[in-house]
């Protein structure tokens, strides 16, 4: 067998489509790097959805954070510790027993008890409440004066925010922002691990490599090729959100804008 | 009974890695720093690499790879005789006398190989990311006070061990504490590593029993043990917090950093 019948055997594997079998024996590179690259899909479907839907909430949160309105800051801070002080692997777990027991109640939640949906959920809650610390951080250091030229100018409310706090906001916390989102694709690969059934064996990269390297008993191979995916993914979201710093950033003389440096925040 | 036992193993994790990892990071530091080219690429890839994978692919391939790598080194030695090769096919063969831990050895020495080979796998891994933290903290120490010691006639040896060790801990310290917290909250990733942790009792006991099985029958409880689970990581990294803040006051306190120079100002 090619390799090429094997990308079309194996290639959305991940989504249920083509083979049914895993391969089981005799594996060769090419069939862990479409496997593992096909499980690839997962990871970025965690990750870009959780990030783009967590992007606006975490707005809420950090105006939130930052508001005098003693509700609205206690509970967005009550918010950011819950999800910022306990680990990550054990959220999945509590919140996959939770969507269990939900399930008998209604069947309105039968969906939540699958990976797709409900670890989604938990990345979408925890990477709100990780940006909206950054963001709120940044919201804090905007410089005095370009809120007193937008009070001098009579922009106030809503159209102050949008206009003047919020593009400077995301200037300032930008390069946080991306290292947190580097982290929030890495942090997808625990979602198998953590309770979240692998249905019919459709899992995630590091679900798959897990399966060769426990089939083979050999991980030289499939965990430096996941590591080589997952390098790949770094490098496209440093270019991506390099794009987006540059635009915001465009109206700064050459040396005061601010380089993305890659410095991770580590794990959850 | 194993449940509250398996709080103290996660408790025994922190206290052996800590140390170990900072060790660890230290020496990393200090081969990246290196002025002997092979030893600061050994360093700087040490970080690099670490720091550029997601971390639970890291844990699941150190504990393979240590445990075969002991294995290999034991074979090697123990028996120079054995001409066949290690890895057939999808085996892992060794002698019967390079075994790790021997197929003779009671239970508790199993375990205790296991967590060991989980608390090198953890030491690794925080390792490099202390490593990058001191070498940042070295960098930090302002430049004059190695210019003085120079100018004393000190060796480059002198200088690094008298000047900027003894001066980098209070830069160090930020980066150290969050590298704290991620620890703690990292630790419910021994469960993927085959130690008996609290996650593992969390699932064991609180799944559903039957009256057959046990005196104690009950329906499926895992969503509450794994509440009481997150309840005590949020108490543990708040307390931590608390202590980290005190101890940051504590060192800052004289410094000629913004801290330092914040308490001066607020005591006179």
């Amino acid at each position: 067998m090619n390799c090429w019948q094997t990308i079309q055997d194996y290639g959305l594997r991940s989504l249920g489509y083509g083979e049914r079998l895993l391969p089981r024996s005799d594996f060769t590179l090419c069939d862990q790097f479409t496997l593992i690259g096909s499980g690839m899909i997962w990871n970025v479907y965690f990750g870009a959805i959780a990030l783009v839907t967590g992007f606006f909430f975490a707005t809420l949160l950090a105006v939130g954070k930052a508001s005098h309105n003693r509700l609205a800051r206690k509970s967005s801070e009550w918010f950011i510790f819950l999800f910022r002080g306990s680990p990550l692997f054990i959220q999945f777990f509590f919140a996959y027993f939770l969507f269990l027991s939900l399930k008998s109640v209604s069947p309105f939640f039968n969906p939540l008890s699958s990976a797709g949906m409900g670890a989604l959920v938990v990345l979408f809650l925890n990477t709100s409440a990780y940006s909206a610390e950054i963001f709120y951080g940044a919201l804090q250091s905007i410089p005095k004066g370009d809120v007193e030229a937008a009070d001098a100018y009579g922009i106030t409310g809503v159209p102050r925010f949008r206009r003047i706090l919020w593009p400077t906001m995301l200037r300032l916390a930008w390069p946080a922002y991306t290292n947190e989102a580097i982290f929030l694709f890495h942090a997808t690969t625990l979602v198998f691990f953590s309770g979240f059934p692998a249905w019919r064996q459709k899992g995630d990269a590091l679900y798959y490599a897990n399966y060769f390297a426990d089939k083979t008993f050999n991980p030289f191979i499939p965990y430096p090729i996941l590591a080589g995916y997952f390098i790949l993914l770094t490098l496209i979201v440093i270019g991506l959100f390099g794009v987006v710093n540059k635009r915001l950033n465009r109206h700064l003389p050459k040396e005061q804008r601010r380089k993305i440096r890659y410095r991770p925040q580590l794990m959850r | 009974m194993g449940f509250y036992i398996s709080f103290g193993t996660v408790l025994l994790l922190l206290a052996i890695t800590a140390p170990l990892a900072l060790l660890f990071g230290f020496g990393g530091a200090m081969a990246a720093r290196s002025h002997f080219p092979p030893l600061s690429w050994i360093g700087r890839g040490y970080i690099a690499i670490v720091r550029g994978v997601p971390d639970i692919a890291f844990f699941l391939f150190f504990v393979i790879a240590l445990d075969q790598g002991f294995e290999w080194a034991r074979h090697k030695v123990l028996c120079p005789e054995w001409t066949d090769p290690i890895r057939q096919g999808n085996d892992f063969v060794v002698c019967a006398a390079a075994k790790m831990p021997l197929s003779s050895s009671p239970q508790w020495m199993h375990e205790t190989y296991g967590f060991s080979l989980a608390v090198l796998t953890f030491s690794i891994v925080f390792g490099a990311f202390a490593a990058n933290v001191l070498n940042g903290a070295m960098g930090a120490v302002p430049r004059a006070q190695v210019e003085t010691a120079e100018a004393y006639g000190m060796s480059h040896r002198q200088t690094f061990w008298r000047i900027t060790v003894p001066q980098m801990w209070v830069y160090a310290l930020p980066g150290l504490s969050n590298l704290w917290m991620v620890l703690i909250k990292s630790t419910p990733l021994l469960f993927l590593l085959g130690v008996e942790d609290i996650v593992y009792w969390a699932r064991e006991l609180g799944g559903f029993k039957t009256a057959r099985f046990t005196a104690y029958p009950h329906p499926d409880w895992r969503m509450w043990y794994f509440l009481a689970l997150l309840v005590f990581y949020l108490g543990f990294t708040r307390v931590s917090e608390i202590v980290l803040t005190r101890l940051t006051n504590k060192l800052s306190h004289g410094q000629a950093t913004t801290g330092g120079e914040a308490q001066r100002r607020a005591e006179a």
